[in-house]
């Protein structure tokens, strides 16, 4: 402690390399804050529920070419052949998968008076498609089997068709439009009124392109028909995915050669496919923060190198005046605390307006104050172990330097 | 005398080698990280189609029964509906217009032992080519005529035609898509622009179609549509078969307008033809229409992902603390040499030749910052190019952006050299040789 007077006043007369020091490793400070913010945030999003069995749910998506007569019969001849695959504990064709890529998207309302839809929320359609995602009913029941009609029969407009007006929302939904209450409540679905009989866990919705509604879904008891995007999705006995996937393929093909699979996987492939871009994002951050510290600590070393090397007198006057190793040592490791100290101070603040600039531009939250410490820490311990080498070069002069001409 | 500045400070640098190296790689790993990032920014943000980019407009119209402002904030819809693309196309009130909708669907090939394939297609009107300007390698493209008699034909994309028919030029054979065979009329020149703009549904940088057909065709042999649909009213309740009469828009509609003072006209036009069909009661929300050109239309989409602009500024940030980094060290090696200059000023050296010396020495830094640089950004790029995003497999680095490595790398570098070079040539001579 001793020592911090005669440092300020030596600092004082290398000025520019000082300043230049601490401004180092105050936008280090600052970057690497906010980065490891970003990357904190990435990995929360990339982490959230899908509302899926992830593991033991597959989807393989034929196309056909051309067009197919029976639909209906076809696919309940193919679902009930699927069935049969060893392994396969429920099996239906989806419109679409959470975290899937394409969507099926509408407003609904509260009030069919009034224009403006009250939430945006993804529609699934398939027969039982909730017990085969594994997903979980939190209150009231399932859709009943002559609740159900085919998609094709309502866009066609059958007249014997029975339109559905039943649904099941996510928790999300419920909470959000009935503060929990959503049990026998109605909403509107293109102006036709839809009674809620079921609330289920959070599932999330494909292709979300506004995190705020991520699970903004509802289930329609609409089976689906093939084409326009539909997938077969399988819930299957554990561990034995791959087979499933195998089999699915083949039987569906011996049934039509006319089908062309577009896509058969995982829904762990799913999932890794909707956050590619911030898996490689988080890398790319994370990367940067590496590098970042360790310029800054080659910098430390080299310009820590330069002044022991310009003090090489100095240092030998202190050794011969009874200045033990030990001190020399301490008193360089004090001088990097001290230009650390500062760098952090306003490192700080240069973090904070970073971030402030961040959350105007990409609608991002306020910087916790437990980086601030953290960053700290990190800094100084990078500091003292970059100085450690030129300091122990330093405490290594002999008394006898003193006496040199330089 | 630069030559022999360029001899002192080589000599220089090789006395001190860590240093030099440290300064070196601080300079390459800076300008490595920028000129990957602003390579990236580049590709993505770059002019789709330059020539022409300010004679394309596409145009919006308001055709909603009623206002859901829930999706459209104010801005009418992206795409328009059959009935009002076509009569914006028959009015032919600008030099060229083109209807057309994205499509995808299998190709059979005729040799049955080939498994069928998946390609995206595009269902245009004629002047599709001619208003790209989509360059032609074999046969020719269609007219007006053959929309409107919806024959069966097809150009295809050089990939396509290497795909199908071993690059042989093609015309006359058949395509078979989606169950209906089709007559090649005409191979396309490899054609990418990006990004995607005439329709942005298939996804900011999407690649380019290979099957391209007249959009009645399309129709008839019911293409399946690969793209958004918006529906209003009973939207739910519409088979994909009946589009042509639904209250939906899923077509984009591009207008060339190659004089600047027709624009106004044409816009003019499109208020007019809003207030007919509001006079006819198809129309019922206030008339607004927007006539955006490509690069409007870009920014309006907000094309660029903001990903893209984050990885800039990362990088520069990175690339300043390098700088510092030099700057400090480049400091610490020229006072080292307090005595050198001393000498030198001492022998007659003016204060301008020992700047002139250090900062060829900074510049040398640049170079060989900008060569470990370059290294750097070619291998960030290939790592871009392994990533998911669309826009990825763009990246690479193109002349100006090589350029613009060095003149960056040199540059920045000689700025970071200016402040230890001043310093260092303030030193007084007699000082510094009374300590000798």
């Amino acid at each position: 402690m001793l020592d911090i007077r005669p440092i300020l006043s030596t600092l004082h007369r290398h000025k520019v390399t000082a300043v230049l020091l601490v401004l180092e490793i105050a936008l280090t400070c600052a970057i690497v804050c906010n980065a490891v913010f970003l990357v904190r945030q990435r990995l929360d999003w990339m982490h959230i529920s899908s509302g899926v069995d992830e593991a033991n749910v597959v989807d393989v998506r034929p196309v056909n070419i051309g067009d197919t007569p029976d639909m209906h019969g076809r696919i309940n001849g193919t679902l009930a052949a699927l069935r049969t695959i060893p392994g396969v504990d429920q099996v239906t064709l989806a419109n679409q998968i959470p975290l899937g890529k394409e969507s099926w998207n509408s407003g609904i309302k509260l009030d069919p008076n009034v224009v403006a839809p009250v939430m945006n929320v993804t529609n699934y359609y398939g027969e039982n498609l909730l017990p085969t995602l594994g997903a979980e009913m939190l209150e009231g029941r399932n859709f009943r089997s002559d609740e159900y009609a085919w998609l094709d029969d309502i866009t066609g407009g059958s007249k014997d068709v029975i339109i559905p007006h039943v649904a099941i929302v996510t928790k999300f939904v419920a909470d959000r439009l009935f503060e929990g209450h959503a049990l026998g409540k109605t909403i509107y679905y293109d102006d036709i009124p839809l009674q809620i009989i079921g609330v289920t866990q959070d599932i999330a919705r494909p292709n979300v392109n506004d995190r705020a509604t991520t699970y903004g879904s509802i289930f329609l008891p609409v089976r689906m028909t093939e084409g326009l995007g539909a997938t077969y999705v399988f819930h299957t006995k554990p561990g034995q995915a791959d087979s499933v996937i195998k089999a699915a393929v083949a039987k569906l093909r011996e049934m039509d050669p006319n089908r062309v699979i577009l896509s058969k996987r995982h829904y762990s492939d799913v999932r890794d496919t909707f956050f590619a871009s911030d898996r490689a994002m988080t890398r790319l951050l994370v990367g940067v923060c590496i590098a970042l510290l360790i310029v800054t600590a080659l910098g430390i070393v080299g310009l820590a190198s330069f002044w022991v090397s310009q003090r090489r007198r100095q240092i030998g006057v202190r050794r011969a005046l009874g200045a033990t190793r030990g001190d020399v040592l301490r008193y360089f490791q004090t001088e990097n605390f001290l230009l650390a100290t500062m760098g952090i101070v306003l490192g700080m603040l240069l973090a904070y307006g970073i971030n402030i600039v961040l959350m105007v531009r990409y609608e991002l939250p306020r910087l916790p104050v437990t980086y601030l410490p953290l960053g700290a820490v990190v800094l100084w311990l990078l500091g003292q172990a970059a100085v450690y080498a030129p300091a122990q070069r330093a405490s290594r002069v002999p008394p006898v330097e003193a006496t040199r001409g330089n | 005398m630069f030559g022999y500045y360029l001899e002192l400070a080589l000599r220089s640098l090789k006395r001190s080698k860590a240093l030099t190296a440290l300064m070196v790689l601080a300079v390459a790993m800076g300008i490595g990280a920028c000129m990957t990032t602003l390579t990236v920014l580049h590709v993505v943000s770059g002019d789709p189609i330059p020539e022409k980019s300010h004679a394309l407009f596409t145009p919006q119209l308001e055709p909603r029964d009623k206002d859901n402002g829930f999706y459209s904030r104010g801005e009418p819809p992206e795409q328009v509906s059959w009935q009002d693309g076509m009569a914006l196309l028959k009015a032919h009130r600008a030099d060229r217009q083109v209807l057309m909708t994205g499509g995808m669907a299998p190709v059979q090939p005729a040799n049955p032992s080939q498994d069928p394939f998946f390609v995206h297609a595009r269902y245009t009107t004629a002047e599709f080519f001619a208003m790209f300007d989509v360059p032609l390698k074999y046969g020719h493209t269609w007219s007006a005529t053959e929309d409107e008699r919806r024959e069966r034909i097809a150009v295809i994309s050089s990939d396509l035609n290497e795909k199908l028919f071993h690059g042989e030029d093609s015309t006359g054979r058949t395509v078979r898509f989606n169950g209906a065979d089709l007559r090649v009329i005409g191979v396309i020149e490899p054609w990418r622009p990006h990004p995607h703009f005439y329709d942005l549904n298939a996804g900011n940088y999407a690649e380019s179609e290979d099957v391209y057909m007249p959009l009645g065709t399309a129709r008839d042999i019911r293409g399946p549509r690969a793209g958004s649909r918006d529906c209003w009213g009973v939207g739910a309740n519409v088979e994909e078969t009946t589009l042509e009469t639904s209250n939906c828009t899923w077509l984009q509609l591009w207008v060339e307008i190659d004089d600047p003072a027709h624009v106004a006209a044409y816009k003019a036009f499109l208020v007019h033809y809003s207030e007919d069909q509001r006079a006819a009661g198809r129309f019922l929300m206030p008339v607004n229409v927007r006539l955006r050109n490509v690069v409007e239309w870009l920014d309006f989409q907000k094309v660029v992902p903001s990903d893209v602009h984050l990885q800039v500024w990362l990088a520069l940030g990175f690339f300043v603390v390098c700088l510092v980094n030099t700057v400090g060290l480049m400091l610490a090696k020229f006072m080292r040499r307090s005595a050198e200059v001393g000498v030198r000023r001492a022998l007659g050296a003016s204060r301008g030749a020992v700047f002139a010396q250090l900062v060829t020495e900074a510049g040398i830094v640049g170079v060989a910052g900008g060569v470990g640089g370059l290294l750097l950004a070619l291998c960030g790029l290939w790592m871009v190019r392994q990533q998911p995003d669309q826009y990825a497999s763009l990246a690479h680095l193109d002349m100006d952006m090589l350029v613009a490595t060095f003149a960056v790398a040199i540059g920045a570098t000689v700025v970071a050299g200016l402040l230890p070079a001043w310093r260092a040539c303030q030193i007084t001579p007699a000082l510094q040789l009374k300590s000798q």
